[in-house]
């Protein structure tokens, strides 16, 4: 046990100091979802700037909603004449003029910024529509039929993050599991510290182990930093059975350690096994729909992702994660990743060899 | 008893015989140097004995028992510092022995005395990568001992070290072998070997040419010795003169008599009144290899 947990120590130690590790580990994949997750899916435009120009009426009758809407969309400023306003739009400072003229809502702006233009347009046309609506239902002394839709674009964006998390855990995972395993083989056959470890009365069992347990345990950093960051700045959640993710991550490991086993059983410098394994996990990644869906792929591409485990392993957690399955819909995954990997093991166990005894 | 015993132990690679039926035997407490030139085959029969090779034929014995397969219960006992020292990637020199202190259950403590004992106690807190080559040697050599091991293997201790750091290296392998251990080395250096070793063993091209102890094996060699007499001293004429004189060479340093009569050479050399700084070179282990291996030696 002494000797287990003095291993363990020195190869997180060794993980820890090394800063390219670390930062293929957990930094690299976190850009790509703060990427994916806060910029490519922005959660709706900041609040326009809009100048109000002397009174307006359509503003005051606004149902309450509405007008909720309304403040949400827009940060409102007033200023009495025209010019001034329209000087504002035209410099910049603001993103459109509202006026009222008798019973027409006037907009100036630019289109500088065509987003902006466009959603303030249509924020407008729907302001202005869910109005008359109101008032001829008003009219008729029926009820109103319809209430101004108030929601905003969070929901696409939402879908983009819960989409994106798992994916990208997935490969995060798989790249610091296929890597370690293969630079750490590599490594210590090249500095001769497996050979010095065999001269102490320690078991290779008690080494490996300690090694699958160090591999394991950085995964599940990965997945709760992951999950984290996710949830604190992107709007994740997490749906019922997502506890199951911590098995498919666990198992998953084991699988892209095999396969980083292989990498480096294949190669005979550390810097060719990671190579390796960098050339297995990357474009793996990309088939198994770690960086965007594969729905809209050909089939034969679908056909080909399938014999990815990392599709798996993807797959699998978005179930259990996002989709608000069961934790039965994990079951299969895991025995699909286990069987790769005892396979790997094997062929990888087959093919290395130490040094020449 | 013999802490080793070793029968025509043989390892070929492809057509290279880098151990070539070697026998020796290591008494306990002795120890033993093994001299010879790169790719004599020196790491090649320490690591079978350790139990890092499997011979192709011969058996070896340590402290009783095989060593191949890997024999847990010899593991223990012995200690080995490769050639090459092995180290965990980025741990600093204290935690790199007390790592191995840990897979040898030796307590922390007596970890950081090693650490002491090699000079390395201000290097401490530096990572194995910023260490000099001697300074990584050392603490490899520290690693070999943290478990005060019956039997102690050094593949080339004292390559890449500084003169101070072999001497303090010497005074402590020293030591360790007064308090009763056996220790094994292997050494270009002839004056290493003449210092520390009960015994040597030379060897060439994966054969042992000779064992035995430094004097006996001068003295096996009958190697004439060099006598030389300052400049003025005496002409050649003269020095040919002397009885048992069997060479004579005239130098800017002086004239070189070869004899294996020295001290009659030395006598009449006093009576001719030629003794100011007058030197004496007996055979050297040198004298030995080279007459042994019949080439000349690149330390
Ligand atoms: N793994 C190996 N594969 C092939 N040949 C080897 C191997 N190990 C050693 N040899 C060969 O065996 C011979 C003896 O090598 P060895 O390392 O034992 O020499 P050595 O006496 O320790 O030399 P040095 O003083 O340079 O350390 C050399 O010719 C070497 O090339
Ligand atoms: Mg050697």
């Amino acid at each position: 046990m002494r000797a287990f947990s003095a291993i363990a120590a020195a190869i997180v130690r060794g993980f820890v100091r090394d800063r390219a590790s670390l930062f293929f580990a957990i930094v690299f994949p976190l850009m790509f979802l703060v990427f994916f997750g806060g910029v490519l899916s922005d959660r709706g435009q900041p609040a326009a700037e809009l100048v109000q120009v002397g009174d307006l009426a359509l503003l005051e009758s606004l149902s309450p909603e509405a007008r909720e809407a309304f403040d949400a969309a827009f940060d409102v400023r007033r200023v009495e004449d025209l010019d001034t306003a329209l000087e504002e739009v035209r410099s910049g400072d603001a993103d459109v003029a509202l006026r009222q003229d008798g019973d027409t809502l006037v907009a100036h702006y630019t289109q500088t910024d065509q987003v902006q233009a466009a959603v303030t347009q249509a924020t407008l046309r729907a302001l202005v529509d869910g109005t008359n609506v109101a008032l001829l239902a008003q009219e008729a002394g029926s009820p109103v039929p319809f209430a101004l839709d108030v929601e905003r674009v969070e929901d696409e964006s939402l879908t983009v993050i819960q989409f994106v998390t798992p994916g990208l855990l997935g490969w995060a995972i798989a790249t610091s599991a296929a890597i370690g395993a293969a630079a750490t083989l590599q490594g210590w056959r090249q500095t001769k510290l497996m050979r010095r470890l065999q001269l102490a009365p320690v078991r290779t069992r008690t080494i490996v182990s300690a090694r699958v347990v160090v591999t394991l345990g950085i995964a599940l950093v990965q997945t709760a930093i992951f999950l984290g960051v996710g949830m604190a700045f992107f709007g994740l959640s997490l749906t019922g059975a997502w506890w199951m993710a911590v098995p498919l991550v666990l198992v998953g490991t084991l699988c892209f350690m095999a396969l980083g086993l292989l990498a480096g059983a294949l190669t005979t410098t550390a810097e060719a096994a990671v190579n390796a394994a960098n050339f297995m996990v990357l474009p793996m990644a990309f088939l198994s729909g770690s960086f965007f869906s594969l729905d809209g792929a050909p089939r034969w591409l679908q056909a080909v992702s399938d014999l990815m485990p990392l599709k798996h392993l993807n797959e699998g957690m978005l179930d259990v994660m996002v989709r608000g399955e069961g934790p039965a819909a994990a079951l299969p995954v895991l025995g699909i990743l286990a069987g790769f990997a005892l396979v790997v093991t094997l062929v990888a166990a087959k093919l290395f060899r130490w040094d020449s005894v | 008893m013999t802490a080793i015993r070793v029968r025509d132990l043989t390892k070929v690679y492809g057509e290279v015989r880098a151990v070539d039926g070697v026998n020796l035997d290591v008494a306990d407490g002795e120890f033993v140097g093994v001299l010879g030139p790169n790719g004599a085959g020196k790491t090649t029969l320490l690591e079978m004995v350790e139990g890092l090779r499997r011979p192709d034929s011969g058996t070896v014995e340590v402290l009783g028992q095989q060593v191949w397969p890997r024999n847990a219960a010899v593991l223990p006992r012995i200690g080995v510092q490769l050639q090459a020292s092995a180290f965990f990637e980025r741990l600093t020199a204290r935690e790199q022995i007390r790592t191995f202190a840990a897979l040898y259950d030796v307590s922390p403590a007596r970890a950081d005395d090693w650490l002491e004992r090699v000079g390395l106690a201000e290097k401490a807190s530096a990572r194995v990568e910023d260490l000099s080559g001697g300074q990584a040697q050392r603490l490899s050599i520290a690693c070999a001992l943290v478990h005060d091991p019956e039997l102690v293997f050094l593949d080339e201790p004292t390559a890449s070290l500084d003169p101070q750091a072999r001497r303090n290296l010497w005074d402590l392998l020293s030591g360790i072998n007064d308090s009763g251990r056996t220790v094994v080395l292997t050494t270009h250096y002839m004056d290493e070997a003449e210092v520390l070793c009960d015994r040597v063993a030379v060897m060439d091209s994966g054969r042992v040419l000779q064992v035995g102890s430094p004097a006996e094996l001068v003295r096996h060699l009958d190697a004439p010795a060099r006598i030389i007499v300052a400049p003025g001293q005496l002409d050649e004429a003269g020095a040919r003169g002397i009885a048992g004189t069997e060479a004579v060479e005239v130098g800017p340093d002086g004239t070189v008599l070869t004899t294996r009569h020295p001290a009659d050479v030395v006598a009449r050399l006093g009576e001719l009144g030629a003794l100011d700084g007058v030197r004496v070179q007996t055979g050297t282990l040198e004298d030995v290899f080279l007459a042994l291996t019949g080439r000349s030696y690149r330390a």
